[in-house]
């Protein structure tokens, strides 16, 4: 459905994107996660048509974006980064304009409307003026109007900022109903949010595709180790090279709280009874024991941080915090 | 509706809510009446002086008197005024981040142009077709001739949609809307002066093709009720060469 080749982006001497190389197939969700400033936004709008790439291809539902742009601008429903909103119209009339200008009239107007105004729940506002209505109302207008032409592709530029919890579960559930049919791109930099939603992840870094997999291959490919987060009662001084001790553990570190450690394991270990039989047979009162599997922020913080690893990320040392980090 | 019309639609709605029309529409509206009773007035006065140095009823032209005087005088408030409607055109979509939206929209950036304008010219068109309430009135009292009235009338509505498509061009420079109305209101004026820089050249060739540059020899020759071939090229040409440069500017946004 969306397939980028090689596309760079030069503003002067400033390269935003650099040979940027990757495709959605229909009905994925594929999600756009990177720092600030890594190129998420420019990479949407070559895809919008709102500015040429420098080089390279970027074809949508088979139009290219240079060629094609009315084609390519019509299969496309875009949610910028700000919510394209005008303050002086009501919801209603704002969501009228906008499907005029996609040439939608009549009664397919309105059904589409009224499809797109109980999708986001706009119901109880839709006479108001957009000017007076809040920051996540607004971010719901904008996502109705990228929805009201029920378009094949869906790109929006961070959904969920300035929505409240409730919100943002709900857009997640909207966004993820979407999926099937229509093929999504979604730039984040809240992680959860694209393990949430997400089949697919692109990790984009000063203008660079670091690493592009599903979640869960994303964190097994970057794991050097297993990792086993143990809490106990009474934490004698020897305890750290009694668990040192067990065969397989290659490094214990103290946890934030007392009593609390981390254990790097060998990789395809399972040591957890092994760790829980020293436990009780030192009498060092197990509270907790847990396996703790590598998210998507530390994969995340890795690849954007240790740019020289991303070429052979086997091989890169990880040097996580102990701190905990587990999948909820 | 096509997209268009819904462009026009929605300006036309972005004016009437703002303070704008109505506050442009007023001062506008009360300049022109203010002009026509001066003018009147002089006209008037004149009338006494004439009855009393030759006796009996002065004819006074009120065409000349009055209405010329009052078309000529209206280039300046135009010149004040048109930059303030056009200034939010382009520079206020830009500043709200709208502009993105418009142009990822399946419309081609000509027709935004052409939507933008003609969203302007309609609201400048009803600001002069409610002065005809002035002459209307006039015609009451004395007898003129209408003929040089609807030629200034077309001198107006040409000299000022020229200037609402330079004022369009300026908005789509910036993000800035009173940088908008500052640079449309220095192109007006230096368009303006540019008659005087061909009048310092005489009756030679240059001096004739800087003068046509300007737009004061083709209006003056509608307000004295001509109207010429030339004058009508002349701001046909200029209203289609700025709408051109305006959908430049807005196409090169796109690269920046």
């Amino acid at each position: 459905m969306i397939d980028v080749h090689n596309i760079t982006k030069r503003y002067g001497h400033h390269t935003a994107i650099d040979r940027v190389t990757f495709s959605v197939a229909k009905g994925e969700v594929l999600a756009f996660l990177g720092p600030n400033g890594a190129g998420k936004t420019t990479t949407m709008r070559i895809l919008t048509c709102f500015m040429p790439a420098t080089e390279g291809t970027a074809r949508v539902a088979g139009f290219d974006c240079s060629e094609q742009p009315l084609e390519v601008k019509r299969q496309i429903g875009y949610l910028p980064e700000t919510p394209p909103v005008y303050q002086e119209l009501t919801v209603s009339e704002y969501l009228t304009f906008v499907g005029r200008l996609r040439g939608i009239t009549g009664p397919k107007l309105s059904s589409a409307l009224d499809q797109s105004i109980g999708r986001l729940e706009l119901g109880s506002v839709r006479h108001r003026l957009i000017g007076n209505l809040s920051r996540g109302y607004r971010q719901r207008v904008g996502l109705a109007q990228a929805l009201l032409h029920d378009p094949p592709v869906l790109i929006l530029d961070e959904p969920t900022v300035g929505l409240d919890p409730k919100q943002i579960i709900e857009i997640r559930e909207l966004i993820k109903s979407l999926a099937g049919s229509h093929s999504v791109i979604l730039s984040t930099h809240i992680l959860p949010e694209a393990t949430a939603v997400c089949q697919r992840v692109v990790i984009i870094n000063e203008g660079r595709i670091v690493a592009e997999d599903t979640p869960e291959q994303l964190s097994a490919r970057l794991r050097q180790s297993e990792k086993v987060s143990i809490t106990l009662k009474t934490c004698p001084v020897d305890c750290e090279t009694k668990l040192r001790a067990i065969p397989g553990v290659l490094s214990v570190f103290p946890g934030q709280a007392g009593g609390s450690y981390l254990l790097e394991c060998e990789l395809g270990r399972d040591l957890r009874d092994e760790i829980a039989r020293v436990a009780v047979l030192n009498q060092w009162g197990l509270l907790e024991l847990r396996t703790v599997s590598m998210t998507l922020e530390d994969v995340f913080l890795q690849l954007t941080r240790h740019e020289d690893h991303l070429s052979e990320p086997a091989e890169a040392t990880v040097s996580m915090a102990p701190a905990e980090r587990t999948d909820a | 509706m096509t997209p268009v019309q819904a462009i026009i639609a929605k300006e036309l709605r972005g004016y009437f809510v703002s303070p704008i029309v109505y506050v442009v529409g007023a001062v506008f509206l009360f300049i022109f009446g203010l002009l026509s009773y001066l003018y009147v007035g002089f006209a008037g006065a004149q009338a006494i002086q004439l009855m009393q140095m030759q006796g009996g009823m002065a004819q006074i032209n009120l065409n000349d008197l009055v209405f010329r005087n009052l078309f000529a005088s209206m280039r300046i408030v135009l010149v004040i005024i048109l930059p303030i409607l056009t200034m939010r055109l382009f520079a206020e979509e830009r500043k709200l981040r709208t502009f993105e939206f418009l142009m990822t929209s399946p419309i081609r950036i000509h027709e935004i142009v052409v939507g933008k304008f003609v969203s302007v010219f309609l609201i400048y068109l009803g600001l002069v077709g409610l002065t005809v309430l002035v002459p209307t009135v006039l015609m009451l009292f004395s007898d003129f001739d209408w003929n040089p009235i609807w030629t200034g009338y077309i001198g107006m509505v040409l000299l000022g949609a020229l200037f609402l498509s330079v004022g369009l061009f300026a908005s789509a420079l910036t993000e800035n809307q009173i940088v908008a109305a500052f640079v449309s209101f220095g192109l007006l004026l230096t368009i303006w002066l540019i008659a005087g820089l061909g009048s310092l050249f005489g009756d030679t060739t240059a001096g004739r093709i800087i003068s046509y540059v300007s737009y004061m020899e083709h209006y003056e020759r509608l307000v004295r009720g001509l109207i010429d071939t030339s004058d009508l090229l002349y701001f046909g040409s200029g209203l289609v060469l700025m709408l051109f440069l305006t959908h430049r500017v807005v196409e090169s946004t796109r690269w920046k």
